[in-house]
């Protein structure tokens, strides 16, 4: 359990002067906070924001508290801020264990014993030495949720993760994805298109125009 | 540190290059303390414009310097025109590539060995169709307007100048454009001139220029296959140098000059070309849906690839043919026995400018990857738009090569430097640099940055994600980087003559000395070694990834 919150404080983000979004929110432990809004809306901008990668031509200005910490100033690695895009993008290079492996600290103990109880824990005991592009898009996306607990972030970001996915399929990930951050208490922003999605959160939901 | 790599890697590039073409400049004036002389003068100079022949050697240099782009660029752009799309264009795609690292010596060799009055052509065709029993008594290689010259550059160019396009063409959508041109009623061939042409030019400006420089100043391809009285400027230029008589480094100086003064003029004449084509190009798309000409372009463009790739293909068992033929009399097809005698010969004269060959392109190309990767990733880091200096990279393939290599002699014999290995490898360094670059940059900036982001969000710091990601993924594309990097490094011949002093020996250099006087038979061999050699290179750089990658299917497809 992290019992982390997480506070956007006056974020304000524009593309040459013109506003894209101004949101204020608070998001708890194992909260999950919904951002919906049409295309164009900045509803990624607001993500790539918090993770840290915003690039240069945009303005904006608030702060981003984790624990009540600003990590604005911090570079992304440093936020311990986790983030799922529409695709796992497990590092075609390594193995399934070498991509969780890439994302335990340094100093984390036990590592195999760690990774091999993950992969029991999400229902693909034995995947270790897998090349990851011989997964099924389902399992793919389990593996990289799995990638991203390894990692010990104190908040999550979820970048659309299930759009990419068929009907029957989103709905399980979903609820697997759903289930594990709230198991773990760690406050957590969606963006998506999908009311389902929204519906399923459970959480409180924003508009952006 | 990253921060400075952008900036280094230009003024390395650019400073020798610049500071090379000025202090070349110095003893063309007189002015040469090394050799006791520090009053300016013209003498240089009037010598220089009394060396008999010297009209010609230019007027030849010239030629090369512009009909070599010219019909090399006319027959890649009807190719293309006639192919895209086809059966024969997916195999000759394939070739291209390979086909660049063919060295200039090599193929220059071989040409000559397949065209020559005695060589493998004239053997075939005889006496059947000749009636020729004995050699006919015409001068082919070495013919006194460097017409083989021009042939042989227009096959080691067409290669280069293909890729290039190949490399542009896709940023134009040309099949959307020639797909609307032909709803309104052009034929394919016609419908690319008319349509992809004239967009497609100005992306491979560059490299034509690049084409003019060399073409007009080239040393090795003209001292095996060019005229010898008088040859080309470029040559006369390097024997004066190398010349005992030290007193004619002054006349070399200045011929050097009147090259980068030859080689400007055939620039500025292609300039004007330009303008007067793109004068026709007009008019002709002014006049309309006229299909005329689509015949004959079709025809010259689907036959002059093929043709080139039959010449090379020739060369090479030209090459093969002599290095293991036994005793072959004329006009007989094949000889009448073959042998490895020739290699058992060469065997110990062989092994010290091999292992300087791959000692020198190894060392320079691994130093080019560290200074191209880590521009790249510094531009990277700062997520900067792409440099605008960037265009100095192409400095050493503007500037004709006897310029500034000579310009960094005369200031290592200002400083007291002597001729030796490092020096060797900094002046292979300046022309590995811009292929390396040139070959990396494209799939280094196409990195989908997703990667990094994931790595960074797990917590990966920016050495972390490099070693571990970055390079990893980027494996592939950084070996092909290196095999190009080699092939280049192992084809030099003037940086190696002229800042080793002659005393450091390449497989390159050795061979090109080898023009004059040595068999058919011992020159063969070395030509094979030196092409070989980038041959290895492109395997591993093939077979390396498929092997370290074999379990990893996505690394097939993702780059």
């Amino acid at each position: 359990m992290s019992n982390s919150d997480l506070e956007l404080k006056d974020v304000s983000i524009s593309l040459g002067g013109k506003q894209l979004l101004e949101i204020n929110c608070s998001v708890g432990p194992g909260e999950i906070l919904t951002v919906m809004g049409p295309s164009g809306s900045g509803k990624s901008s607001l993500l790539v924001y918090i993770a840290g990668f915003l690039a240069p031509v945009f303005e904006s200005s608030g702060s981003v508290l984790v624990n009540g910490a600003d990590v604005c100033s911090l570079a992304a690695e440093r936020r311990h801020i986790g983030l799922l895009f529409q695709d796992p993008l497990l590092f075609p290079h390594l193995s399934v264990a070498g991509n969780l492996r890439f994302a335990l600290q340094s100093n984390a103990k036990q590592k195999n014993q760690a990774i091999s109880e993950g992969l029991n824990d999400i229902g693909l005991a034995g995947f270790d030495d897998r090349d990851p592009s011989t997964l099924s898009g389902g399992q793919a996306s389990r593996v990289a949720l799995l990638r991203l607990l390894l990692s010990a972030p104190n908040a999550v970001l979820l970048d659309e993760p299930f759009s990419k996915l068929d009907t029957q399929l989103r709905e399980e990930t979903r609820t697997l994805v759903f289930d594990k951050l709230r198991a773990s208490g760690l406050p957590t922003i969606l963006v998506t298109h999908d009311q389902a999605d929204a519906e399923q959160a459970g959480g409180e939901i924003r508009t952006l125009l | 540190m990253l921060r400075w790599a952008g900036h280094s890697l230009i003024f390395l590039l650019a400073a020798p290059i610049l500071l090379g073409t000025l202090i070349a400049s110095l003893p063309a004036f007189g002015y040469f303390p090394p050799l006791g002389s520090s009053d300016f003068s013209l003498e240089a100079w009037r010598e220089l414009f009394e060396v008999p022949g010297l009209t010609r050697s230019v007027l030849i240099s010239l030629i090369s310097g512009v009909l070599t782009p010219l019909i090399s660029l006319a027959l890649v752009f009807l190719y293309l025109a006639s192919a895209t799309g086809s059966k024969l264009d997916l195999w000759i795609r394939r070739l291209v590539s390979p086909l660049l690292s063919f060295p200039h010596a090599a193929a220059a060799f071989g040409l000559a060995f397949l065209i020559a009055p005695s060589g493998l052509l004239s053997r075939v065709i005889s006496p059947g169709l000749t009636g020729w029993e004995r050699p006919p008594d015409i001068l082919i290689v070495n013919d006194t307007w460097g017409l083989t010259l021009l042939f042989g550059l227009i096959v080691k160019e067409v290669p280069f100048l293909l890729l290039m396009s190949l490399a542009a063409l896709p940023q134009l959508q040309p099949r959307h454009r020639i797909e609307v041109a032909r709803t309104l009623g052009y034929r394919p061939t016609i419908a690319w001139l008319k349509v992809i042409a004239p967009s497609l030019y100005p992306l491979v400006r560059l490299p034509v220029i690049v084409v003019i420089v060399f073409a007009s100043a080239t040393v090795d391809v003209a001292l095996i296959l060019g005229p010898t009285l008088p040859p080309t400027l470029s040559v006369r230029v390097l024997s004066w140098f190398n010349d005992p008589d030290l007193n004619l480094r002054f006349l070399a100086a200045a011929g050097s000059l009147l090259q980068l003064g030859v080689s400007l003029i055939a620039v500025a004449i292609w300039l004007a070309l330009e303008k007067f084509v793109g004068l026709l190009w007009r008019f002709w798309l002014a006049a309309g849906n006229l299909n005329t000409g689509e015949g004959l372009a079709f025809a010259i463009g689907r036959s002059a690839m093929p043709l080139v790739l039959v010449v090379i293909a020739g060369s090479i068992l030209a090459l093969l043919a002599n290095a293991f033929a036994g005793p072959w009399r004329y006009p007989s097809a094949l000889p009448s026995s073959w042998t490895i005698q020739h290699w058992a010969n060469s065997l110990s004269d062989l092994s010290t400018p091999l292992f300087n060959t791959v000692l020198i392109s190894v060392s320079s190309t691994l130093l080019a990857l560290l200074l191209v990767v880590a521009t790249l990733e510094s531009e990277r880091q700062s997520s900067k738009s792409k440099s605008t200096a960037l265009w100095l990279l192409y400095l050493p393939l503007l500037i004709p090569q006897i310029v500034f290599l000579f310009g960094i002699i005369v200031l290592t014999e200002f400083v007291g430097w002597q001729a030796n290995l490092s020096l060797v490898i900094f002046g292979h360094l300046l022309f590995v640099l811009p292929y390396v670059f040139l070959s990396l940059s494209e799939a280094y900036r196409q990195l989908d940055p997703r990667w990094t982001q994931v790595a960074s969000t797990l917590g990966a710091s920016q050495l972390k994600s490099f070693w571990r990601i970055r390079i990893p993924l980027l494996l592939a594309p950084c070996l092909t980087a290196v095999a190009i990097g080699m092939a280049i490094s192992i084809s030099l011949f003037l940086p190696t003559q002229l800042l080793g002093a002659g005393r450091i020996t390449t497989i390159t250099s050795e061979a090109v000395a080898l023009t004059s006087g040595a068999s058919r038979n011992l020159i063969s061999v070395w030509a094979v070694v030196q092409l070989s050699l980038p041959i290895l290179g492109f395997m591993m750089a093939l077979l390396i990834p498929k092997f370290v990658w074999r379990n990893r299917s996505g690394m097939i497809d993702t780059r």
